[in-house]
């Protein structure tokens, strides 16, 4: 069976435009989250993490587009250019393209935008970044809410062993939308300040927009400083309730026990957790009890959401990026916003960014449609 | 207050989409959720845009909800006194 | 790479006021309008959901297209993957229009279905499925990347059955095309062989 490797990686984000400017910003403990007051995207202020627009059409120029792209697709872009250029790879019928996102243009439903309705069409995004780099193959589109990332990356794997692709490029993204805020805001889950998952205080979500690619391959040749390999991926379905989450956490603890069992590793042997935390009381409530049913509790854990807020389908890729550069580095980063434990279960939150030294980390989400995935890395050449 | 419950009844029905329910199967001190019309997390905050949208009543605090949507006379009672303030 | 074989046990559509299962009608209607139709057919069908109503479109298709496979389906590790061309844009275009509304307003009951995987967390519900869930956007039917998805959950035991196809609902227009894939069945799990039923009218 082949083994398959995370390898080169990009994130567009707050920070700026490449991975390094986030783990640089992360490292300092500094949130890419603050507070905007514009009446045209929400009704009241709201906290989020948003890209420069003039910044990232710069960066898009450099690329020389022949034709127009709407500002998800010049994220997108910007971000899987640095990735396929580093990688070296020609794009021939066996590298693969996998799209996470959620939303894709869905800005182009807003009355004053100028890009067709079309546009909106997910496959309509797949065909403007498989031409634009000249893949060989239509790309997958994957939507599946705030799991979507990680899925990807499973996805990738899956592709890989079943024989279909030797590499595939994830590239995920979405936009902050009045579309977004206004349905989380209807969901009372927006916090007008910057999140604190697991915390007592922890009032709500933040979004965040984001452009995340990397590399999933099976050469060991191809392989970034920070290249992990994936041992273990599932998925489950709470199959209870399509926006609340589980209250015994059963589709996250299946995921969890499924993703050992095939990475053929316990408990103690996870070094790092990188949980899904949006900072909501349901969801990360949910999650304590998932993490301990499955014995994880000890287990040195963040959530990045008080640095990037909830990246939707751009969350689970670049958190699992950050997760990568935190091994290469052997450093356990803050969890961002957290003070005291508000969940009832014990939980090992990181409260201060920390040098240690750790070979293995776990990366979950759970989502809308009662989706949970779990997924586990392992530093290269162990 | 009697026109006012009447009116919530073809709302609720109307905007949560309940199926073969009619307004007189609907009484007074019905209880809207679990047991009674099993309305769910979804439906309460659907309740809450329609008391903004609908009666111009903002919530402070979405937790009153409980309170507020035990029943229509409790949902009622609640407008009443909160209307136009 | 898997060499196992594997087999189409049954399939579904939805099309032209129509249910069926394995080729043949099940259900039929004359209503034109959807929303008339598909619930004449939960009637008819006797799917037990009282949820069914407070679907969107999309998940009313998925619902009952899923259904009639799985209602006397006794194995619960049955991995769902679905595909379609429009996402849930319907809904999506319903809640981007209250928006813009002279008053603007968001429901949150329209909100949460503009997501394409609701539909499956609407079957995982019904049918008690605690599996594997994946939902792909592609421009047409692409029955490969079905196949080969399919297969993999298979082969590496993820799932004991897999429910794939297509799932689309688009400006009142609707199609679906759903099927099994277990270890045992009538057809060949094949490319040639999905895009054909696929095709059967």
């Amino acid at each position: 069976m082949d083994n398959v490797f995370l390898s080169y990686n990009n994130i567009v984000s707050a920070y700026g435009f490449d991975t390094n400017a986030a783990i640089e910003s992360i490292k300092k403990e500094e949130s890419g989250l603050k507070v905007f007051d514009d009446s045209k995207i929400l009704s009241h202020p709201f906290c989020a993490s948003m890209i420069n627009s003039v910044k990232l059409f710069e960066a898009y120029q450099q690329l020389q587009p022949k034709e127009r792209h709407t500002r998800l697709e010049q994220l997108l872009l910007v971000s899987l250019s640095q990735v396929i250029k580093e990688s070296k790879l020609e794009l021939t019928e066996r590298v693969g393209l996998i799209i996470s996102t959620t939303k894709g243009n869905i800005d182009v439903l807003e009355a004053q935008n100028t890009f067709p309705e079309d546009r909106a069409y997910l496959g309509e995004l797949g065909k403007q970044i498989k031409a634009f780099f000249g893949f060989h193959n239509e790309a997958i589109v994957l939507s599946n809410a705030c799991v979507s990332g990680v899925l990807a990356i499973s996805v990738a794997k899956r592709f890989i062993r079943q024989g279909r692709f030797d590499h595939v490029f994830v590239v995920g993204g979405d936009l902050v939308t009045p579309f977004i805020l206004s349905g989380f805001d209807a969901f009372q889950a927006l916090s007008a300040e910057p999140c604190r998952p697991f915390c007592n205080t922890r009032a709500g979500i933040n979004i965040g927009e984001l452009g995340a690619s990397i590399l999933v391959t099976k050469e060991d040749t191809r392989l970034a400083p920070e290249s992990v390999l994936i041992l273990g991926d599932a998925s489950s379905n709470d199959a209870n309730h399509i926006s609340g989450p589980s209250r015994t956490g059963e589709g996250l603890f299946k995921s969890l026990r499924l993703a050992m069992e095939e990475a053929g590793l316990t408990a103690d042997d996870i070094d790092y957790i990188s949980a899904h935390g949006t900072a909501t009381q349901f969801n990360d409530e949910m999650e304590a009890i998932a993490f301990n049913r499955a014995g994880l509790q000890q287990v040195p854990m963040n959530s990045l959401k008080g640095y990037f807020g909830h990246t939707l389908g751009a969350s689970g890729l670049v958190e699992t990026i950050i997760g990568m550069h935190s091994l290469h580095q052997n450093v356990l980063f803050a969890s961002k916003g957290f003070k005291a434990l508000g969940v009832s279960e014990p939980l090992n939150i990181i409260e201060k960014t920390t040098s240690k030294k750790i070979n293995t980390f776990l990366k979950t989400a759970s989502g809308f449609g009662g989706c949970n995935t779990a997924a586990i890395f392992q530093k290269v050449g162990l | 207050m009697t026109d006012l419950k009447k009116e919530l009844k073809g709302k609720i029905i109307q905007q949560l989409n309940l199926e073969d329910v009619s307004i007189e199967q609907i009484a007074d001190n019905d209880p809207l959720f679990g047991e009674g019309l099993g309305l769910d997390s979804i439906d309460a905050l659907e309740l809450i845009v329609m008391l903004d949208k609908d009666y111009g009543i903002k919530l402070a605090d979405p937790k009153e909800g409980r309170k507020i949507f035990e029943s229509v006379e409790t949902m009622a009672a609640y407008i009443s006194a909160h209307k136009g303030a | 790479m898997s060499t196992e074989n594997f087999h189409i046990e049954s399939y579904s559509q939805i099309r032209n006021q129509s249910v069926s299962l394995n080729g043949e009608t099940i259900f039929k209607s004359a209503e034109t309008e959807f929303n008339a139709f598909i619930k004449s057919a939960y009637k008819t069908l006797d799917t037990q959901y009282p949820k069914f109503f407070k679907m969107d479109q999309l998940s009313k298709l998925a619902l009952i297209a899923s259904d009639i496979l799985l209602k006397t389906e006794t194995d619960k590790n049955v991995a769902l993957v679905l595909s379609n061309r429009a996402s849930s844009l319907d809904t999506d275009r319903k809640h981007q229009a209250s928006l813009q509304e002279q008053e603007p307003y968001a429901s949150p009951a329209v909100f949460v279905y503009t997501l394409p995987n609701i539909c499956l967390g609407e079957i995982s519900i019904k049918n008690g499925l605690l599996s594997e869930n994946s939902f792909f956007i592609f421009d047409t039917f692409n029955a490969e990347y079905l196949q080969i998805y399919a297969e993999h959950l298979l082969s590496t035991q993820k799932a004991k059955k897999v429910l794939c196809g297509w799932v689309d609902f688009d400006n009142g227009k609707y199609d679906a095309f759903l099927y099994v894939v277990a270890k045992n069945g009538i057809f060949a799990h094949s490319k040639k062989e999905i895009n054909r039923l696929y095709k059967t009218e």
